[in-house]
This record gives C-alpha cells, structure tokens and sequence, in this order.
C-alpha cells in the first residue's frame, strides 16, 4: 500500500497512472472475494462513515454504504434536509460538525464544483468526493474504468466514445482523465453547445457526428441527458437530440461485436439510448452498477485503510 | 454651470480636522514627481494651512524626504467601502485606514450599499460619515438607476448637487441601451462621467470563471470575454452618440483593449482601468477553487494579460484601481460557485503595480505609474486633486520605489482578508501618506506598533 498516500479522493485529474492502476488493482482484489469472505477485511472496523449527500442520488449513497458496510464501518446516512445547511449553515460548519462527531470518512455529493475540496481543507477526516457539481465523479469515472478493463483486458489503445451532454457531466471529465492517462483513445461526440472545443485541451479528439465513431468505437458511454442543469436552450428538442445523437437501434447495429455499451444510469430509455439496446448484448449497465460496489470497497480501503490519528497527527504537525 | 464649480470647490468629505493647529511642512531632498505639471526632479515641497504653497514657510516642520518620491496624493477611483449596510465586511474608517496604508488619499467609493446610493440623502449620509470616520478624502460615484436596478434613472441631478463625482450601477450594468442612452444624454448636463462595469446578462448569466479551457476542464460555467466586450461596444457607440465620456471599468480582456483603442484613435471620449489582479493571474489559478481567485469579471489567459499590459504601454488604458470588494470570511469560505466575487487591494495595489510595470516588465516609468494615479483619474471625474500644484490640497504620498516588502494579509487594515496577494513580494512601497498636509498614515507607525 505504499502507492497510495491520500487522505481524501477528490478528483482523478491529479492521480498518476500508477495510483490509478492501484485503485482498479484493489478493486479486482475486492471483487474477487466472495460476500463471507469480504469480512475478513474489517478495515474500516470501528469506524464511522458518513454519507452526506446535499445533492439526492440513492443509487450512489447505498453503493457506498454496502461497500462501508463490507469493511466493518458504521455507517450514517445524512441528507441536506437533515442537516443545517437549510437553516444557513455553511458546509464547512456543517462538515467541521460531522467531524466533532468523529466521523472518519465523510463522502459528499454536492451542487458545487470544489465542493469535496473545500471540505478537504477544513477537515482531517477522509473526505471522498461522491460527485461535486459539473467538476468530477471519481468513483464513476473508476468504475467505468474498471469495468472496459475487465471486458477488453487493456485500456491502452482502446477506442472509447463518450457521448451526450459532456459540458455538464462529471462522469465524462473523470472518465477522461482516467482513460487518457490509462492510454486509451477518447472521442467525445455530442451536439457543439454540449461538448466545447476547449476539451480538446484535456487530450481527446471531438466530434459532433454519431456516424463517424459507430464503426470503429470499443466502448461507447452514453451519458444521461440533465435536463435540471441546463437553465437555457442547448438543443432544440428532445426528439432533435434523439435524431442526431440517441443510440437507436439502427445506429446500435453499426457497432463492432466487441463494443460495449455503458450508461452511468439512471437510463432514460428511448432518448439517450433505446430500450432494446440497453437490454442487449453489448450493454454492461448492470455490471456497471455491480462494479461500482467493488470500485467503492476499494477507495474506501484506500483512503480510509491507514490509521486516522496517525494521518491526523501528521496534518496538526506544524 | 454654477452648481460644477460648487462641486469643484465644496470641501472634501474627510476627516474632521478643524480643531487641530494647521501645521506647516517642508518637505526636502525629495525626488518630486508630479505629472500634473510635469514635475520630474529634485526639490522641496512646501505646505500651509493644508495646501501646497511655492514660498518656504516659517516655522515649519521638516520632512526629509531623501531617496524618496514625493508624489501627489494617489487615487483609487474604484472601491467599495461597504458603509452603509454592510460594516461587518468593512468600515468607511476601516476602508480609508487601507487607503492610506497603500498610498491613497482620496477613493471614490461605488453606490451597491445597502440602501444603494440612489437618492442625494445617502450621499450625504455617507459624506457625513467620512466627514467624522474617514482617513482620506471619500468621493462618492452615484448610482445610475433607483436601486440599481436598472429600470428607472435614480435622481442624477440632485445627487450631482450634492456632490457625487460620477454615475455607476457597477456590478449591475444596465442592460437595456435606450435606458443607458437617456442616462447618459442626461449625466451630460452635469458633467458626470459615467462609469461602467461592462457586462452582459445574457451571455454572463451563473459565468463564475473565464469561460474557457479552465470552466471546462473544472464544470464551472463560463463568463466569456465577449459578455464584456459586446458591452464595451455599446458604451463606445453610445459614447460616441451622446458625445460624453464613458469610462469601462475593470478591463479584463484582450478584445476590450483592441476596441478602446480603436474608438480612441476616432477620439471617441472612452476610457478604461485596469486592476491588479486581472494581469498578476490566470484563470488557472482557479483549479484550486479558492474564492480569492474569484473576481467579477474573472481573471483571464496570457494573451488578455499581453493585450491589458500593452494597453496600459501604450495609452489606452490610462487609469489603475483596486475594485477594493471586502468580503468577510464566512462569507468566502463556501462553495467556489456560491462565493460572491470580490477581492481586497487597497493595501497591495500600488504596489503590485510598480512591482510589474516598473521593476519587472520596465513597460512604464514611475513618472506614468503616477500619472495613472493622479492625472488620468483627477482629470476623468474632475477632481481637484492629484497635483502638487502651488493653492492645491496638500494630499501627499511619499514612495520608496525600490523597498522590497512582503504583505501580510493579518496586517491588512481592512476588516476583510479576501486578498490573493497575501504572502507577495514586491518592490516599492508608500512610506508615508499625508492629507491636507496631515500624515494619515506612515510606514514606521505601522511597523512599530
Ligand atoms: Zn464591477
Ligand atoms: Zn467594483
């Protein structure tokens, strides 16, 4: 364990390749070991991990619950609504709160981009970024990782598109920091208003035309279109964006044998992919979501493994 | 025109000073640099009665002021000193303390206060506080619509009667142009120079950071270059229109300094400032989301950084400022997005600046870096201020231009810490400040106690 040295996971985009590959390493690891067996790993025994999800999203807080659970951990959920920030506390008042209750791991979801950062500098509790606005989602960004590395054995050289509303997805920049630094190549297709050319400068290629990624793509990541973060017009309709960029069947049935189909979830079927697409044989979904559960195991083992005090000594140190 | 030169000649609003014994000054060995009269060597300056006089007085106090610079009294036409309404983030006697410790004698400070400066009852309120709190002169800049709003003009003529120096809605630009033609038709008949934060809504709306490589790369929404250009444009055909002088605040971009340099060259009345921050800082500095890096309009790239700083080489830009914006720490310690924009600078400003135009850059001279302070300013919002001139006020700034100092932000005497300089080295620093012939402040007093 001498590759990790963090104390929190905030984003991918400053992890090197070689942490990146221990992160999916344990992962693996994790997802090896059978349900009785995981138990004999009570890393977190002891510990409390608070989910604080100020931002809603069910099926991320339980896949880190049971992956809290399964290293020992006490678990509380706290939503935005539990806590004072409705009252007009600050999220560092809140936070600082958390860890006067000893918390040990704290995973935040939350509107902001920066967010997870800035409870990382007030807090020496673990902090792991479970989504921070349009900014990152490590741990989806991992788990999509991890789950092309399992179907194609590599990641290097792979062709892997992503395709929707980049501008406002932090699943998309965490998958690019990852694949890129992993070695695969990645396309980024969806209409210009959503996918920017100052991508280009994150090391993928953009282009705004299904067509020219169906044939040759390995990975196809459909992201879900977010209706709630686009206050202003970005395309015309809905039935326009299916046109061009939905996953229909026709479109599905230009794609290599060995591309897989993903989607962070959840699917809205018929519009960013179509039903019977999305129930195929090349979609991973389901194993996305099982992935996510060993991907989670692994981070919290990672950034919550070593001895708290000690970290915390270190950081007091002056 | 009676009521301009009652303008001209009213008191300034700073602090009540009567009962003191007016004291006279030499001030000797200095270097005097004073643009206004094209001063530039070494000699005396004498003071009486808190002006500037030619002869040598009896009885005077001596200053030496030997390998110094002995400047007019600096101005800072863009700061908000959060009284009334907001004294937890700064007071007009905290605000005007900073001023004096970075050179200043004279600020004009911004109508967004809470009441606004709408109506000619606040700005008296606000003269008559400065009157009893304040270091250095306080002009006030009026607002240009009730509220800032910007749907009704806000009384222009009763407030220019009650001694405003300039109209602005800054921080909330009036978006509707017939409004702002009619505002401006209407500022003329005053001589008040309109000043303006350059912004618009519709491509600006939720922009938290320069929109480019940097809000992508972070999923932060972007405030492009063009929601302050399109605005720049405007102000420069309305300029133009309504011959008057609009004077663009902040300028951040590339494009801004190309399009007042061309409306220039048509000797179309537009001017522009330039604060520190906008050419010491990339956008890149943003990826660690701290909220000093947080400013309206954002801090940009290299190449806005270039054009600015050859706009200020050659001319086009020709006024420097802080936008002082005090925010107290609760208030910046949240989410990078849900932070309101606004640094400190009154302390650091010139500073920085000579530090980078003069020593680093060489892009000016110290002669112009005082010039920006003193001429372009006094001369923009007419003001009697900014020259040593024999009869003139005796505000006086005293520079060491090349002592190296590190600021600290814990000895910052503003109420507020928002500031991205702390920790910064500079070369050249103000010694000593003196209003209407008083020091106000003075480097020793402040290092000592
Ligand atoms: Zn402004
Ligand atoms: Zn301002």
């Amino acid at each position: 364990m001498n590759v990790w040295k963090h104390k929190d996971l905030i984003s991918l985009s400053g992890l090197s390749a070689e942490e990146l590959w221990f992160l999916l390493e344990a992962a693996k690891a994790f997802k090896g070991l059978r349900g009785d067996r995981v138990n004999s790993v009570p890393t977190l025994q002891g510990k409390a991990l608070v989910n604080f999800f100020v931002e809603p999203s069910t099926r991320t807080r339980i896949s880190f619950e049971l992956a809290a659970l399964r290293l020992g951990a006490n678990v509380i959920n706290v939503s935005a609504t539990m806590s004072s920030l409705q009252k007009g506390e600050t999220l560092k008042d809140t936070a600082l709160s958390l860890e006067a209750l000893h918390a040990d791991i704290i995973v935040l979801r939350h509107g902001s981009a920066g967010a997870a950062q800035l409870l990382a500098k007030y807090l020496r509790s673990s902090v792991i970024n479970a989504g921070d606005g349009a900014h990152e989602h490590p741990t989806q960004g991992l788990l999509d990782g991890f789950t092309i590395w399992e179907k194609h054995g590599r990641l290097e050289d792979l062709r892997v598109a992503i395709v929707g509303d980049i501008l406002f997805s932090r699943v998309a920049r965490s998958n690019i920091h990852l694949l890129v630094k992993l070695g695969a190549k990645v396309t980024l297709v969806g209409p210009s208003t959503l996918v920017p050319r100052e991508f280009e400068a994150m090391g993928v290629r953009i282009t705004h035309r299904m067509e020219d990624i169906l044939e040759t793509t390995d990975v196809l990541n459909l992201l879900r279109i977010q209706y709630e973060r686009q206050c202003r017009e970005y395309f015309p309709s809905v039935k326009e964006y299916i046109s061009l960029f939905g996953l229909t069947k026709q479109r599905a049935a230009r794609l290599k044998s060995s591309c897989l189909v993903m989607h962070p979830g959840p699917v809205k079927r018929g519009i960013e992919v179509d039903s019977e697409v999305a129930d195929g044989a090349k979609s991973v979904i389901l194993e996305q979501v099982a992935n996510g559960l060993a991907v989670r195991t692994a981070v919290l083992y990672a950034c919550g493994g070593g001895s708290a005090e000690y970290r915390g000594k270190k950081s007091e140190d002056p | 025109m009676a009521w301009l030169s009652e303008r001209l000649f009213s008191t300034p609003a700073v602090g009540d000073r009567q009962s003191i014994v007016e004291k006279s000054l030499k001030i000797l060995n200095g270097h005097v640099i004073d643009p206004a009269n094209g001063v530039d060597r070494v000699c005396p300056v004498y003071v009486k009665d808190g002006r500037i006089v030619s002869h040598e007085p009896n009885e005077a106090e001596r200053i030496d002021a030997n390998g110094l610079v002995v400047a007019p009294g600096l101005i800072d036409i863009h700061v908000h000193l959060r009284e009334p309404g907001q004294s937890h983030k700064e007071t007009i006697a905290s605000g005007t303390r900073a001023a004096a410790a970075g050179g200043f004698t004279s600020v004009v400070c911004m109508p967004n206060t809470f009441p606004s400066v709408d109506n000619p009852s606040i700005v008296s309120w606000i003269q008559e506080r400065a009157r009893r709190t304040a270091s250095v002169n306080v002009f006030c800049a009026g607002a240009i619509t009730k509220g800032l709003m910007g749907q009704e003009l806000a009384p222009i003529g009763s407030m220019a009667e009650t001694g405003i120096v300039a109209i602005t809605d800054d921080g909330f630009c009036v978006q509707n142009h017939g409004l702002m033609r009619r505002a401006i038709e209407y500022a003329r008949m005053f001589g008040l120079p309109i000043l303006d934060h350059c912004q618009d809504n519709s491509l600006v709306l939720g922009g938290v950071i320069n929109e480019g490589e940097w809000s992508v790369r972070l999923g932060m929404q972007g405030w492009p270059s063009v929601g302050e250009e399109l605005v720049v444009e405007r102000d420069i055909l309305l300029s133009e229109l309504c011959r008057h002088p609009i004077h663009c605040q902040h300028i951040s971009s590339a494009g801004s300094v190309r399009r007042i340099r061309e409306a220039q060259k048509r000797k179309i009345p537009i001017s522009g400032e330039v604060c520190p921050h906008h050419i010491f800082f990339t956008d890149e500095r943003v990826a660690g989301f701290d909220t000093c890096f947080k400013t309206n309009p954002p801090i940009r790239s290299e190449k806005d950084i270039a054009a600015i700083l050859e706009g200020i080489s050659d001319g086009t830009l020709n006024i420097l400022c802080s936008d002082h914006a005090p925010h107290a720490s609760f208030e910046k310690e949240v989410e990078f997005d849900q932070a309101p924009f606004g640094i400190t600078g009154l302390e650091t400003e010139f500073s920085a600046f000579c530090d980078l135009l003069v020593h680093r850059k060489r892009i000016i001279s110290l002669k112009r870096l005082i010039a920006l302070y003193t001429l372009y300013p006094a001369r923009l919002l007419h003001l009697d201020r900014g020259t040593l001139s024999p009869g003139a006020f005796a505000d006086i700034t005293l520079i060491d231009p090349n002592l190296e100092w590190t600021f600290h932000k814990q000895e910052s005497l503003s109420m507020s810490h928002n500031t991205p300089f702390d920790n910064m080295t500079f070369c050249g620093r103000v010694v000593r400040t003196l209003v209407g012939g008083h020091t106000v402040w003075m480097l020793e007093d402040n290092e000592t106690s």
